[in-house]
């Protein structure tokens, strides 16, 4: 059950594997009160490809997974079930892996050690991989032979934080939220990784400074050709910034495709009730949202499609079996039953209350069909 | 004239004029709200904007006196109806206002509710104190009542808050606020830590209960694109003072201050073609040692000479329909382009409008 | 750091805990007498305060003020060893705990539960009695012995800051761009916890004086081993208290000295912990400044002031 997105279609090579991969990754967590074998499936089965020197939007709410997505491609967790693979291979141990991918978090107030100088920050990097070829003396590159004073002066001048000199000497607290920013994302490139993920990388910061930090990602994919993964809950900001955009709910993945296409003509019904509710003032009418309700409680996750209690189209089939990730236009597939042909008449019934309020239960096992073998729940 | 006089004084609930507000006191004070004025009416929903240090929660707090030490109101004036001076009011008094008159949502306030007591216990003891001639079996049959207004059956009544979702415990926070029928409710980014679909689900329900009863919101958010859809006008804020106020949509697509246009640049579109968008350079000053002359200057890209001097004053334009504080337009200067679009009719407008500035910045990062 | 000093808190309690040091260092080099010695072997009553002997004499004629001082470096050199010992304990144990988690914490914490909830001063009389009546175990050896019963319960507050971090970004980060465990722990999360270090290291110091001094007066420790305890313990046998001209010379200096040291030393905890939690500070107004501009000196909540005669009548 995979969902496929398109590789920009300039540089789409059949031959050459995509840089990182995500494949089948499920994540359970324990929960320790209540029954015995309670876990949270935090994430399933997501498949997911970063093209090279692309920017891929990962999309949803808070719960839909996406934060625990980000980490286990940064192999900071380790997943339940599945593989990441760099450039089509199982990925290295972790030392090595850190060289080739690397991860900026959300939080600019806390991502930084308030007792370290950026100074700091930035040589401890260099320093662990030998980039300047000091430490186990890897180097590689032009930063070989150069001191650690003039690589940390040109990772600052990389994002914009100059004068160098002055920045490198500045302890966390002297520095604003965007600024702090940058800084992580210096250190996140001091190593030189072909993959940047960006956990939530402007959520907190104050709205006027946003752009400039989104923008400064995309200049590095054009200048550097860096491969992006941008996490957010802002669908706005996707469109913006990303070539392709996958919308997560409940830990899958729902809906993916060119991030134009997925947010002018939504395929998915929860893609369709996230746009409307999205802030939009060139809006005409106050939206209508269709599909009220709360996100899933992730222990006892719905049967079939995790979103059928809250869809205004939900059918038989969605409370049986999960969806396939049907392909409706060229790279753009949603994972819908609507979008499958061939459905029995009696699969296609719709589930009664359908358009329903919220607060009131979905149907379920007493409501008269077999539920059938239902793919995902035989994993552990 | 403007319509605006043609309403009547007692149409006006809260008036502010000139107000500032220190935390501290002497040198090191750090001046967080300077000459702010506002003026809300009955049944209006004014959005205050802003982004972290603009003083938009700071000058709230104080008009309620709700500011927690080492806030200090050091000059103003701020008026409930015609009668009431909230800032010689007595403790008494106070009382007697809150929440009766004016009902405040604080920030992240459904983390508020004490986790040991159900939120109908929380209720009772808002009708309990103060409206103690009620009954038990009436302050019940309220309590039900306020919780069916915000969409929560009456029977969650018995339920604690680690058993209601983010978005159900900020509705019941709405439903607290609501209990005595106020005439004003002051709600500081109520939605910010919820999901945009739980967002836009008690928005609606907001509007609606303000439309059937009728009171005043004052709505603070950082995210202008939400207010541009939800306010009938928006003061916007920025280091501690009021740089304009107008109508929601002439402020949408007519800004008049430099901020305000480079604050609704920062918004990407959901529609419509995508261009490279710049935000503003710069970051917000640091209120202990804000530059001189318009706090503004630093990060504007029509900033001249006198800006870097004297702070300019709230000007009145279009009859008295919007106030902007810029050199700009005190009528010597020649406005720029951007800043001097007609306002349209209606909401009606095509997507794609021209809505961003060129994409010269000048220097300096965030 | 600069406030750090300002505080009155941090200079009383330097002074105070400082004078004691150095009295720990120098006393024993100045005292008048040698402790131990008889002044005269006739006399068997306790002597008031004179010029001679400035704190009066023992029963058996000993200089007060030499015993005292003798006592002094020994009481104050055991507890700063056992609260080095037990300070390093606390952060190996409580630090490693929080920082793995998972099997290591739940042994950790159970050595550390365990070490809590034993009574700590019948377990130090047990050791000092296996050791032996006729044992005189130098200060070193002592304070390490008390430091095994003082390091759990800074292991746990350790533990808890640790754990308060871990989840804290920066920790990710590190791990992320490569750093090795052990660095973590000592370079990222250790810096941060300084303060709590220093408070746990003053705590089990005061604890190691008031422990050292018990064990003393009940002669668990060797009597020819001098402390502020054996002094007490030398004065209680004496019935010092109870006479009817009561011999205070004898056991109020010691006991004195126990306190002020302690003193000293929670005044240092109370101001650090104030620099550390600014909450605990006052808020930008001081009393002063308040009284001056006309306003109440603690502002009730709900009330915030208003500066009187400066508001602008429309």
């Amino acid at each position: 059950m995979t969902v496929i997105p398109i590789d920009r279609a300039e540089r789409a090579d059949p031959g050459h594997p995509p840089v990182l991969e995500a494949r089948g990754l499920t994540k359970h967590f324990p929960v320790r009160r209540g029954a015995r074998h309670a876990v949270v499936h935090a994430v399933e089965d997501v498949t997911l490809t970063l093209p090279d020197a692309g920017i891929t939007a990962v999309v949803g709410e808070s719960g839909s997974g996406k934060s625990t997505l980000a980490r286990m491609l940064a192999q900071l967790i380790k997943p339940t079930a599945g593989a990441v693979l760099l450039d089509g291979e199982a990925a290295p141990a972790r030392q090595r892996y850190a060289r080739q991918v690397q991860l900026v978090l959300q939080d600019p107030f806390s991502s930084l050690n308030p007792v370290h100088s950026v100074r700091y920050h930035l040589a401890r990097p260099l320093q662990i991989h030998g980039v300047n070829g000091a430490g186990n003396g890897r180097g590689n590159g032009p930063g070989n032979g150069q001191s650690l004073d003039s690589l940390v002066a040109d990772l600052l001048t990389r994002v914009s934080l100059t004068p160098a000199d002055q920045f490198a000497a500045k302890y966390p607290h002297e520095l604003s939220g965007g600024q702090r920013q940058r800084v992580a994302i210096a250190r996140a490139l001091a190593v030189r990784p072909r993959v940047l993920l960006a956990d939530e990388p402007v959520s907190m910061l104050d709205v006027s400074i946003r752009l400039g930090v989104l923008n400064l990602l995309a200049d590095l994919r054009e200048r550097e050709g860096l491969t992006i993964l941008y996490v957010t809950h802002d669908i706005a900001s996707a469109r913006y910034l990303a070539d392709v955009i996958a919308v997560m709910y409940a830990g899958q993945v729902i809906e993916s495709g060119p991030a134009a296409q997925v947010t002018d003509e939504p395929a998915h019904p929860y893609t369709q009730l996230l746009l409307s509710a999205a802030p939009d003032p060139d809006r005409t009418e106050p939206p209508s949202l269709a599909g009220r309700g709360a996100p899933p409680n992730l222990i006892r996750p719905p049967s079939g499609c995790r979103f059928h209690p809250r869809c205004p189209h939900a059918m038989q089939v969605c409370a049986q079996e999960r969806p396939p990730a049907a392909e409706i236009a060229l790279g753009h597939s949603s994972a819908c039953w609507l979008h499958v042909k061939g459905l029995t008449p009696a699969q296609s019934r719709p589930l009664p209350g359908a358009d329903r309020n919220p607060g009131s239960k979905p149907a379920g096992p007493d409501a008269g069909f077999k539920p059938g073998p239902v793919p995902g729940e035989e994993k552990r | 004239m403007s319509e605006l006089a043609v309403m009547e004084a007692s149409d006006i609930l809260i008036e502010v004029s000139g107000l500032c507000v220190d935390y501290g006191l002497g040198d090191g004070a750090v001046h967080a709200v300077v000459d702010a004025e506002l003026t809300l009416r009955r049944g209006e929903v004014l959005g205050l904007a802003g982004e972290s240090g603009s003083g938009k929660s700071t000058l709230a707090y104080a008009i309620t006196r709700l500011l927690r030490p080492p806030g200090i109101i050091t000059a103003g004036q701020a008026r409930f109806g015609a009668s009431v001076n909230l800032l010689t009011a007595g403790q008494r008094q106070l009382r007697g206002l809150r929440w009766n008159e004016i009902a405040v949502v604080l920030q992240s306030s459904m983390n508020a509710l004490n986790p040991v007591l159900s939120i109908g216990t929380q209720l009772f003891d808002v009708l309990r104190a103060h409206r103690p001639e009620m009954t038990r079996a009436a302050r019940r049959a309220r309590s039900g009542e306020l919780l069916e207004m915000v969409g929560i059956p009456a029977d969650r009544l018995g339920n604690f808050p680690h058993e209601l979702s983010g978005g159900m415990r900020q509705r019941v926070m709405i439903a607290t606020a609501l209990a005595l029928d106020p005439s004003v409710v002051i709600l500081d980014e109520p939605t910010t830590a919820l999901d945009v679909v739980t967002q836009r689900e008690i928005l609606e329900e907001l509007m609606a209960l303000r439309d059937r009863l009728g009171f005043a919101v004052l709505f603070i958010s950082h995210d202008l694109s939400l207010l541009a859809e939800i306010a009938d006008s928006i003061a916007v804020m920025y280091a501690g003072r009021l740089v304009e106020r107008a109508g929601a949509n002439a402020i949408f697509r007519a800004p008049r201050h430099p901020y305000s246009l480079g604050l609704l640049s920062s918004f990407p579109a959901l529609h419509g073609p995508r261009r490279v968008m710049e935000g503003i350079p710069g970051s917000p000053p640091d209120l202990r040692n804000a530059p001189a002359g318009c706090t503004f200057h630093p990060r504007c890209r029509f900033a001249f000479d006198r800006c870097r001097h004297d702070p300019p004053p709230l000007l009145d334009l279009d009859a008295g329909t919007r106030a902007v504080s810029c050199w700009l337009q005190d009528g010597t200067a020649v406005v720029p382009e951007e800043l001097a679009r007609a306002v349209p009719a209606g909401p009606a407008v095509a997507a794609g409008q021209p809505g961003s500035p060129d994409p010269a910045a000048i220097g300096g990062q965030p | 750091m600069a406030k750090l000093l300002r505080s009155p808190k941090i200079i009383i309690g330097l002074c105070l805990s400082g004078a004691f040091v150095i009295l720990a260092i120098v006393g024993p080099l100045v005292a008048p007498y040698n402790p131990n010695t008889s002044v005269s072997t006739t006399n068997g009553t306790p002597m008031p305060p004179s010029a001679a002997h400035w704190l009066g004499t023992t029963q058996v004629q000993q200089d007060v003020l030499s015993q005292l001082l003798a006592g002094g470096r020994s009481t104050i050199l055991v507890s700063l060893i056992a609260g080095v010992a037990a300070t390093v304990l606390a952060v190996v144990f409580g630090v490693t705990a929080g920082y793995f988690g998972g099997g290591a914490d739940d042994l950790l914490s159970m050595l550390a539960n365990i070490f809590l909830v034993l009574p700590a001063l019948p377990l130090l009389i047990v050791i000092f009695g296996f050791l032996g009546r006729g044992a005189n175990p130098n200060d070193i050896v002592i304070g390490v012995i008390i430091s095994i019963t003082g390091w759990a319960f800074g292991a746990r507050q350790l533990r808890a800051q640790t754990l308060s971090m871990r989840s804290r970004d920066f920790i990710d980060s590190a791990r992320i761009v490569g750093e090795k465990s052990w660095r973590i722990m000592t370079h990222e999360i250790l810096p941060n916890l300084v303060p709590v270090v220093a408070t746990t290291f003053l705590f089990t110091v005061i604890y190691s004086v008031g422990t050292y001094t018990a064990l003393s007066f009940l002669s668990v420790i060797s009597l020819s081993h001098w402390s502020w305890g054996t002094m007490l313990y030398w004065a209680q046998s004496g019935q010092a208290a109870q006479q009817a001209r009561i011999e205070w010379w004898w056991f109020l200096p010691p006991g004195l000295a126990v306190g002020l040291f302690g003193t000293g030393l929670a005044l240092l905890n109370f101001g650090i912990d104030e620099y550390v939690n600014p909450r605990l500070r006052a808020a930008g107004i001081t009393g002063r400044r308040a009284r001056r501009a006309g306003l109440p000196r603690r502002p009730r909540l709900g009330l915030t002031p208003v500066l009187p005669g400066r508001r602008a009548e429309s």
